[in-house]
């Protein structure tokens, strides 16, 4: 009962903050929402005992990434977006996709109901660190190792494209973007 | 009557328990404010306030209310709705890592005393009996959650919203450029405070803050600041630099940005944002005590005194505020002394010099961990 309650006051909050950041013009205010929506799926998180990932859904998002990318809007000074109905058709596009999503979730409401009832895994330790880890480094090792040589990769890719070029490699990238405009 | 008395018994307990530890946390801070202006002044040859009270001991609250009265001014083209959500993201973030800060061991049987005396009387004898009941085995830490490390670590990364905000918001190029530059100085010590914290980790063997003081006991070395000594070196470096004070107080360089982020802030505003400032240190002074200095735990006091009983809970807590208050004044005392970083330097010195030391201490870890295990 009382878990329902929270579950509609979070599941709430978070789709009001992803309205929000969708219509606001000002990419601040959007930021702003995102970090409301990441926070509300947190609690989310707790409410179904995975404190684990509740953590470092705030740690690794709210806190790293949205840091990152208000960090950027206020380096950048971005204005507020004044380009009205630039993209116009994309209504048309965004309203069919729109109608296939709402189709889809009747579907998938339809389909569980039809569906024989299975008594749900509600094992209160599954979420917990010990056994979140255990699981990471022996039945899922290889998807693990996998994901992390991709982080190294975007890594090095950052470290690549950020770097400092000397005078001669700056004339040579210089001369072939020139070439190249011709 | 009975029935609802129950079940509101919990939400009772918690709003008590909130609110004593924040009460408590929140006078410490005030003092902590009195007592660097008292020591910078001893440090400098100065007095220090000694106007409002014996020794100026009541300066806080005289300051408190003058930060209430003063004349609250807002910027005419800030953007009103952000300028009023920062200071409270700030001071919230500040104050949330308190519900799981271990302020003591358990208490086995708190109330047990008192039971006897009143078990004649009418109607509170049983009450008594049953809160004694509900009582035992009393944890002093109002949230024991599995995950503590990762929450404190969590939430403090999220204030830094707070300052950024204010800086945006204030529309003035000062406090964009202390926002700016406190936001970059945060995520590159975030990282390095984050790897110190792995070390400690490994060796207690769990995220619970409780968990790591109790696994500190069980170890030969008792103190983690033994084994642990460079990941403490990385930590408390970090953890300067995550508050925000000198020698890394570069977001509110007064020579430069006349105060940085809090410029275009007055009155009670300004007061939370200040606020916020001294209960991280708290906070990361608590974390300090709690990874590296065994928290509550005194050695050799289980043999003083019986674990489990009063006495022995009070003389670990003051023990506990004890270490995090050699750590308040060793802030006072870095502050009274060294000179400030260049901003180079100080990116320099985080991403080349305190982040590969904390990845180091991370491999020697694991190393050790696992020969010793093997």
């Amino acid at each position: 009962m009382a878990s329902d309650i929270l579950f509609f006051i979070f599941a709430g909050f978070a789709i009001m903050c992803a309205i929000s950041m969708v219509y606001h013009k000002n990419p601040l205010y959007s930021a702003i929402s995102l970090v409301g929506v990441f926070i509300a799926l947190s609690c989310l998180y707790v409410t179904l005992a995975a404190p684990f990932i509740a953590a470092v859904q705030i740690l690794i998002y709210a806190g790293a990434i949205m840091v990152l990318v208000v960090f950027v809007i206020m380096l950048l000074n971005l204005d507020e977006d004044r380009r009205e109905n630039r993209l116009g058709y994309l209504y048309a596009v965004g309203g069919g996709l729109g109608l296939i999503l709402l189709a889809q979730t009747f579907f998938i409401f339809y389909a569980v109901m039809r569906a024989p009832q299975h008594n749900v895994n509600t094992d209160e330790t599954a979420g917990r660190t010990i056994s979140l880890g255990q699981a990471m480094y022996t039945e899922y090792l290889l998807p693990v190792e996998i994901v992390g040589v991709l982080l190294l990769m975007a890594i090095i890719g950052g470290v690549v494209m950020s770097r400092r070029l000397n005078q001669e490699q700056i004339e040579t990238v210089v001369e072939a973007e020139l070439e190249r405009r011709q | 009557m009975e029935a609802v008395l129950k079940t509101a018994f919990p939400f009772i307990v918690f709003s008590a328990a909130i609110l004593a530890a924040f009460q408590g946390v929140l006078m410490i801070v005030a003092y902590t404010v009195l007592a660097e202006r008292k020591v910078l002044g001893w440090m400098q040859g100065r007095v220090g306030p000694n106007r409002v009270g014996p020794w100026g001991v009541l300066q806080p609250f005289a300051d408190l209310f003058k930060f209430i009265f003063k004349e609250d001014l807002v910027p005419d083209k800030s953007t009103k709705f952000v300028y009023f959500l920062a200071p409270l993201v700030a001071l919230g973030c500040a104050l949330l890592p308190i519900v799981v800060y271990p302020f003591g061991p358990r208490i086995a049987d708190p109330l047990g005393w008192l039971v006897p005396y009143v078990a004649d009387w009418p109607t509170i004898g049983p009450a008594v009996a049953w809160i004694a009941e509900q009582a035992v085995n009393m944890p002093l830490t109002i949230a024991r959650i599995d995950i503590g490390v990762l929450f404190v670590l969590g939430i403090t990364s999220v204030g830094v919203f707070g300052i950024m905000l204010a800086g945006w918001s204030s529309n003035s190029k000062y406090s964009l450029m202390g926002g700016l530059r406190s936001s970059a100085q945060m995520i590159s010590y975030e990282l390095a405070m984050g790897a110190s914290v792995i070390g400690v980790v490994m060796l207690a063997g769990t995220l619970d803050l409780n968990g790591i003081i109790e696994a500190q006991i069980r170890s030969p070395f008792k103190w983690f600041i033994i084994p642990q000594f460079l990941g403490f070196v990385v930590f408390l470096i970090a953890a300067f630099a995550e508050t925000n004070r000198v020698p890394f107080d570069l977001p509110e360089a007064e020579t430069e940005l006349v105060a940085g982020f809090h410029t275009e802030y007055s009155a009670l505003k300004f007061a939370l944002f200040f606020m916020a400032e001294y209960v991280n240190m708290f906070t990361v002074s608590v974390m300090c005590v709690t990874l590296f200095l065994g928290g509550w735990y005194v050695p050799g006091l289980g043999k003083i005194l019986e674990p489990g009983s009063i006495p022995y809970a009070l003389v670990s807590h003051v023990a506990f505020i004890g270490k995090i208050c050699f750590f308040l004044f060793l802030y006072i005392w870095v502050r009274g002394t060294l000179p400030r970083f260049r901003f180079d330097q100080l990116m320099n010195f985080g991403w080349k010099f305190l982040l590969p030391l904390g990845i180091a201490n991370i491999i020697l870890t694991i190393l050790v961990v696992y020969f010793l295990n093997s």
